[in-house]
Parts: C-alpha cells; structure tokens; sequence
C-alpha cells in the first residue's frame, strides 16, 4: 500500500526532447569533409582516389563523434551505420561507372562501318573489323538458344504442370539450382570432352560452344519459365478443362500464351547472360580471323574470344589490336544492354491486354 | 439441336495428355543426364592424365601435386573476393531495403542488374587496363608500411596485376548475386518483427540489429557462398588481370602470384597437346566437384529454410 | 437437349479425408436447381463433381454414382474431357483468357478442340452465344477488344457465353453473383431465367434470396456435425423449402438461426 502512494513519485520526468542534430547534419559532415580532405590531399599531392578515401574516413569518424558529443552513443551508432551503408553503395557503384566510361572512351574510336563489316582475314598492319566475330557469336548463341529454350520450357511445364510436388521434380528444381553455378570453363570442358569422344580428339567447331552455353542457359530459361508458368491463376485452367479441352491442348493454348511475355523476357534475358561467356568458347570454338558460317566445321571466331585474344596476344601492333579490343567490347556491351532493354520491352508488349 | 457425342469407351486418358506429358518429362529428366554427363565426360577425359609425367605437367611429378597449388590458388582468390564483397553487398541490398526512399531504391536495383550483365571478358579488360595501373601505388605503399603483415610482404608488383587484383574483380563481379540474395531476404522479414523492434525504442540500426539480421542469417550465409561458388569457377577476368606463375604464396601484392584452376585452363588450353590436355581437363573435373558442393550447400541451406516450407 | 441427373450414394474425399458423404438425388432437366448452405459444407465440392472438375485437385476421389443421359460419369471408360464438354461450369470469379478477344473468348471451347469452323459459322456461333447471354447488344461493336476490358458483370456473362457455345446439357454455376455488383446479380438473374428453358441448371449460392428467386428446387447441405463430412440435408421444391421445410435443421438456416 506505500508503494501505491510513493509510486507517483518514482516515476521520474522523462524528456522527450532530445538535442538532435540539425537534418543536414550528414550533408555539411560530408561537405566540410570534402574540403578538409582535398586540402590536405592537395598540400601532399594524393591522387583523387586518395583524396576520395581520407574524406570517407573523414566523415565517418567527424559525425560519429559529432553526433556522440551532441546525442547520445546510440545515435552515433546509427549515424555510423547509415553513413557505412551509403558508402557502400558508393564503393560499389564506382567500378560500373569508370568500366562503362573506361569502355566508351577507349573502344569508340574504334568504331566505324569498316570495323563492323571486315573480317581480320589477311590484315597486316592496319584495323580490320569484327565481322567475323559478331557472325561467330550470333550463331553460336542461336545454337545454344535452339537447344536451351525447347529443353528448358518443357521442364517447366512438367515443373509446374506435371511434377509439381513429385520426387522427380523435387530433384529437377534442386539439381537447376545447383547448375546455376556450374563455372562457365566447365561447361567449355564439358563440351570439349564430349565432342572429343563423339568425333575424335581435338574437334574444335561452332556448334560445340551452342552445347556449352546452352548447359549455362537451360538452368536460367527453367527457373525463369517456372515462375512465370507459376503465375498464370488457377482459374484459367478450370475455365479450359470446364469447356472440354485436355489438359496438355489447356497447357499449349491457354497457359502458354498468357505466361508468353514473362517466358520471352526469361529467355531474352538468358541470352544476354550467355553472349558474353568466353571461357568455354576460348576451349571449344577456338578462334579464327576469317568469317566461318558453319557451326559444323571448324574454329569459329567470337566476340568475347576476340576482346580477349586481341588484347592479351596482340602480335606486332599491340596498339591497334588493343584499340579493336575495346571498340569490340564496346559492341559486346551495347549488345548485352539492348537485349536486357528487348527482354523488358518484350514482357510488356507481349503481357496480356488489358483496358479497352 | 445437335447432340454432342459422349460414346462410351473412349479411352480414360487421352493420347494427346500422355504423349506431352511424357515429352515434359523427358525434357526434366534430360537436364538430370546433362549434370550426370559432364561428370562422366569430363572423368573419361581426364582420367588419362592420372599417369601423365613431369613434362605434361609443367615439371611436376604427378597430376596431385599439379593441381594441388592451383586448387590453393582458386581458394586464396574466391575467399579474398568473398571477404571484399560480402560487407560492401551487405550494405547494398541494406540501403535497397531499408534505406533508401522508394524511387531511389529502383534505381539502386537496375544499377546492380547491370553490373551483372557486364560480360566477364570486359571487367578482365577493365581490370587490366584500368584498376590494376592505378593500384600499383596503393601496392607499393602496403609493402612499405604494412610489409610485416605476411600478406603485403613484397616486393610490390610494377604491373598491379597481381592476385589482389583479381580478387578484387572477383568481388565486383559477385557483388550482385550476393546483393540480389541478401535483399529478398532483407525484405521478407517480417514487417511485425521490425514495427516491434522500433516500439521499444530501437534506433534503425538497433532494428536491423534485432529483427533483419538474425532472422535472415542464414539466407545471408547460402547467399555468400553462391557467391563463392561464382567466385571460384569465374575464369576471365582472373586469366586477363593475374600475372600467375603457379607457385604457392601469402604474400598478396608481389608479381608472383598463385594461378587458378580455371585461369590456368583459359590460359593454356589452346597450346597444350595431348595428355596435356587431359591433364587441364582432370583439374577442370576437380574444379567441377568443389563447385558443385559449395552449390550444393548453399542450396541445401536455401531449400531449408525457404519460408514458403514449413520449419 | 437438357438432361436430367441422377446421383445415387456419393461420397467424396480428398485423399483420406471425406469432404461429402451418402449424397443422393434427381436434378431435373430444363429447370434451376439451387445448393444453399453454409461455407465450407462441401456444395461447391459437390458440384464440381458433376463434371469430374474436382479431379482437378490431386488425391480428390469419388464412390457413388452421377448418371446423366443414362450414362455413369463414373464408369472406367468415361473420358473426364468428354464430360466437361457436355456439362459446362461457370465460376465464381469470372475468368476470361486475358490473351485472347471477346470474340476468341466466346469461341475458346470449340477453337481449343481444334474444331475447324468457317468464318460464318464462327460468326453466327458467337452471336448466338452472346445474344443467348445477353451481352450482344453491349459488345457487338468491340468484338476484336480483349475480353478483360468488360466489366465484372460483362465479364461474367462473357464467360456464360463461352459456357454455352460448346452447347453443354447442362450448365453448373459456382456462386456467379459473388463478386458482382447488384445491377450486374440481377442482369445473371434474369439471364439464368431465360438459359433454363435450354439447360439443365444447377447453381450454388450463398445468397438464400437469390436462390428464391431463380430455382426450381432447391437442396440444402450441412455439416453433420463439426470435423464431420457434409451431407444434402433436405432436397425440396424451393418453395416448400421456404415456407415449410421437412428438416428443422433447414428452417433454422433458412431464418438464420444456426444449428
């Protein structure tokens, strides 16, 4: 009973109004930072990089103990963490800024109708073209889609229409996941010692690196198809078996096309993963300066395969080489960029119509 | 009035469903064999090698001390990237999840979808014509200052093509496989855990703290070895950007380095001959089984603790 | 070309749980059948399995027998895909195929059979599947729009329409109105009043003045009992069923007292 009527007494005066610091706390932190950090950066002659990471260490250790005097310990946790994660983020975006700016600027001089349309037959001396290895890429990716998208939708469908909770299935779904990671050089190996066998030792031809790519393929046009298939509603099947129709004839007509856009998107997507793999091509298709339109027979130059033979075994005019060497990969990343911009423009034309 | 033909005796299962169904299956059942055949192909090809001798081995006596310091090599190089970009991927998909306003954090998301359509034959050209120039300084000061530290032990390389290097590539091209995993996870947790976690007074870090991190704990360890297993298999940029001489070596920053398995292939598979070949091939089956049960695992753990399963 | 159906002592499970127990009854041809009952009673299982729809779900089984034009759904050598072509369903929720036309919609039963059809076959087959659903007036104009523009009453009739261009027997309807506004209920109303001259109709609904309204007969489920299967408690005309029901059990339901 003493206790009720000390009680009000315990209950101490909780503040809620803390000294905070101002919002644009991390701002000026950051700014004053910059300055500092150029300045010494500067009076030492450090290069930009050097200037960048002093103002990074700067900042952090400035607010956090800012915020530690003005705050509270808790606070400047906080603060520290969420400067970390910004930093992060930075850390992480700078290599895809000065790869992209260091591509464009290095491999645009290179590009010209003669770089696109000459192929490296017999050219001594002077720039030539990729002719020869954009036809190469072209077909062995063809190849490797060919093979990849038949195989890869069907096991989707049985996935997600037949096996759906089976031991069979179960097994699929794991052993897909499980060859996402199969390393690109495998995969070439893989090839290589296949064709060995089948056609004799040392075989070397275009088609060789459809096979390969498409062992890297499948596993992405599965998981991606099932998802989609996965998301076509329950109610449409009902709809089609409650007409009459059989369920594979309800799979062709119904459940394909509604799932279409997603699936394209999928294999778009696939392709564009696979295009630049030069591992396995480097083992399988060799390479070659002369246009080869035959996956069946012989070395067949690539893009991936050019960027990095030009480059690292340019013979007596390094500089030119290493300069098709960029405005290849320049070509390569353009490529790769426009098939990630189809896949997303493909899902929504092809999505199904709605509105009037 | 037409009526609709209903005889009696068609057959229970329509030919059509039997035949698709079974196409599918065979189709599944055709991605099994694949895996099952790159094992058996790559054991039938590499199997020669077993009795290869010093000169098709670059003068080591048997295919075991052959691979022996290219498996260290591929170790040393994916865990150095793994401890690289794990952190900085961490804090990726946290200012994705948690951080950053809406609209930013779509932008944050094509970003990183775009550092992963990179072909791995441009960060090689990137790493070696770009970032190792400019580390060289950065090497040189390491071994100044830090050359007690058996890693930066020196002497520096001149040409930044070291193993650092290419580990830091390594980490680059893994970041988003590690970022893309750990962000799903960090934003299936719980939105009740997270709301009770700020109720007692948690700052947003003391939330991350108490409610993210551990329930996605697991998620964030398959996750990093997804990205191992990338991180190991990944040949191109390390057979452009390292400068490999084989040989076994802490030391981090020296201009000789450790090779890789699978650079090792890249590099010289096409002037091998013979049971030369056979030999890369063996290494590559080696490389094929560390893969695979660090995928393995990784989707084991996954497949665990998927949510949609019950515990 | 209505039918009536027979169904003696059916029972249905899923896997071993038995969701419906000892059903039996006549449906009469060319009139509206109406199940009420409370949720979760097994109506709706039931009348899925007057076209072998519940098959659908793996491990759903039946024993007992359905017999239609003299004909057992149930006997081995009956093709499920046969049977839903002359017992059409339309659902709860209307669901057109997003990819396709109203015009394809309306056509989808015979065009997914692979029927081949003349271009002025297919033509007098849409109108007359759409006049019959009374949506002709109101779409003639957009054939060629996708079926998923209409609105959620259209949409509905749209897949009526599609339900009846195959030319079923009999037509089993899942709870048509729920997710419809009442203009749209009353036009299906209305629509169900005119199809019963033609079809075999058999309705589920939770709305007991609807089933007033628009049926013949009407049968009532219910639990016997909580974690017990369903049973059909009372199959009378409606308006027996409405004024004075055999079952107690019926008219506490019917007055809305539980039990």
């Amino acid at each position: 009973m003493t206790d009720l009527a000390t009680a009000p007494e315990t209950h101490q005066h909780v503040p809620l109004r803390h000294p905070r610091l101002p919002a644009f706390a991390p701002l000026l932190a950051a700014g004053i930072a910059a300055a500092a950090a150029a300045l010494i950066g500067m009076t030492l002659s450090w290069n930009l990089t050097g200037i960048v990471a002093l103002a990074i260490v700067i900042h952090l250790v400035g607010l956090t103990l800012w915020s530690r005097t003005v705050e509270n310990a808790r606070a400047a946790t906080d603060r520290l963490v969420t400067s970390l994660v910004w930093v992060a983020l930075l850390i992480a975006m700078i290599p895809l800024v000065s790869l992209i700016w260091k591509v464009v600027q290095e491999g645009s001089p290179a590009l010209n109708a003669k770089f696109l349309t000459w192929s490296m037959r017999n050219v001594i001396g002077e720039p030539g073209g990729i002719y020869h290895a954009i036809v190469g890429t072209l077909i062995i990716t063809l190849a490797a889609t060919v093979i990849s998208v038949p195989i890869g939708l069907l096991s989707a469908i049985y996935l997600v229409e037949y096996g759906d909770q089976s031991k069979l299935a179960r097994w699929i779904r794991f052993l897909v996941d499980v060859m996402t990671g199969i390393p690109s050089i495998v995969a070439g190996l893989f090839a290589y010692a296949l064709f060995s066998i089948l056609f004799g030792p040392g075989t070397q031809m275009g088609f060789g690196g459809g096979v390969a790519l498409s062992l890297l393929m499948i596993p992405i046009v599965v998981r991606s198809a099932e998802e989609m298939l996965k998301l076509v509603p329950a109610d449409l099947r009902e709809a089609s078996y409650a007409l009459g129709v059989p369920k594979w004839r309800t799979i062709i007509k119904v459940v394909l096309p509604t799932a279409m856009g997603g699936i394209i998107t999928g294999v778009t997507l696939a392709v564009a993963r696979v295009i630049g793999e030069t591992a396995p091509l480097l083992i399988i298709c060799g390479g070659t300066d002369s246009v080869n339109f035959n996956p069946f027979h012989g070395q067949m130059a690539s893009l991936p395969v050019f960027i990095y033979s030009s480059y690292t075994q340019p013979g007596s005019n390094p500089e030119i080489l290493k300069t098709m060497a960029w405005g290849a990969a320049l070509v390569l990343i353009i490529i790769v960029m426009a098939l990630n911009l189809v896949a997303r423009l493909a899902g929504k034309f092809f999505a199904p119509k709605r509105g009037r | 009035m037409t009526s609709v033909t209903t005889e009696t005796g068609s057959p229970k299962r329509r030919l059509g469903d039997l035949v698709f169904a079974n196409t599918t299956r065979a189709a599944g059942v055709t991605i099994l064999v694949a895996l099952a055949g790159v094992a058996i192909f790559l054991t039938a090809e590499g199997l020669p090698a077993v009795g290869a001798k010093a000169p098709d081995l670059k003068g080591h006596s048997n295919l075991l001390t052959y691979v022996a310091p290219l498996v260290f090599g591929t170790l040393l190089a994916a865990v150095i990237a793994l401890v690289i970009a794990v952190p900085l991927a961490l804090g990726v998909a946290l200012s994705v999840s948690h951080y950053a306003p809406k609209p930013v954090a779509v932008g944050i998301g094509y970003l990183v979808d775009l550092l992963a359509a990179v072909p791995s034959v441009v960060y090689g050209l990137w790493g070696i014509g770009f970032l190792g120039p400019r580390l060289i300084p950065v090497y040189q000061w390491l071994a100044d200052h830090l050359g007690f530290i058996p890693f930066f032990d020196g002497p520096a390389s001149n040409t930044g093509r070291t193993i650092l290097t290419a580990s830091i590539v390594l980490a680059i091209m893994i970041l988003p496989i590690v970022t893309a995993i750990s962000r799903e996870i960090f934003a299936q947790t719980p939105r009740l855990n997270e709301e009770a976690a700020l109720a007692l007074g948690a700052t947003r870090w003391e939330m991350i703290r108490l409610a993210v991190l551990p329930y996605a704990r697991s998620g964030i360890v398959s996750a990093a070895m997804l990205g191992l297993g990338r991180a190991l298999g990944e040949t191109m940029a390390v057979a452009m950007v390292l400068s490999a001489s084989g040989v076994v070596t802490w030391d981090l920053i020296s201009s000789t380095n450790p090779s890789t398995i699978a650079a090792n292939v890249a590099l010289t598979f096409q002037d091998a001959t013979g049971l030369q070949r056979n030999a890369l091939i063996a290494s590559g089956l080696v490389l094929f089984v560390i893969t695979f049960v660090v995928n393995f695992a990784a989707r084991a753990i996954v497949e665990r603790n998927d949510p949609g399963k019950a515990r | 070309m209505a039918k009536s159906i027979d169904i003696s002592d059916l029972s249905i499970y899923y896997g071993d749980f038995l969701a419906v127990e000892g059903v039996t009854l006549t449906i009469p041809a060319r009139s509206v059948t109406a199940l009420i009952g409370p949720s979760g009673c097994g109506k709706s299982t039931f009348l899925r399995t007057l076209n072998r729809m519940h098959e659908v779900i793996p491990g759903a089984r039946v024993e007992g027998k359905v017999i239609i034009d003299g004909q057992s759904l149930y006997d081995d050598a009956v093709d499920p895909v046969e049977v839903r072509r002359m017992v059409g369903m339309v659902f709860q929720r209307p669901n057109p195929f997003p990819t396709m036309s109203i015009y394809e919609n309306v056509l989808a039963g015979l065009r997914l059979n692979n029927k081949k059809l003349s271009k002025s076959d297919a033509d007098s087959v849409v109108e007359k599947a759409l006049r019959g659903a009374n949506l002709w007036n109101e779409v003639k104009d957009r054939l060629g729009k996708p079926g998923m523009g209409l609105s959620g009453g259209q949409q509905q009739r749209l897949c009526i329409a599609r339900a009846i261009a195959v030319e079923p027997q009999v037509l089993l309807m899942d709870e048509p109105c729920s997710a419809l506004d009442p203009i749209s209920t009353s036009a299906i109303e209305d629509l169900i009043h005119e199809l019963k001259a033609e079809y075999t109709i058999v309705i589920v609904t939770h709305n007991m003045q609807q089933a007033a309204r628009v049926s013949e007969d009407t049968g009532f489920f219910n639990l016997a009992g909580a974690g017990k299967p369903g049973r059909l408690i009372e199959f009378n005309p409606t308006k027996k069923i409405f004024s004075v029901p055999d079952q107690e059990a019926t008219e506490a339901y019917i007055s809305g007292r539980f039990g």
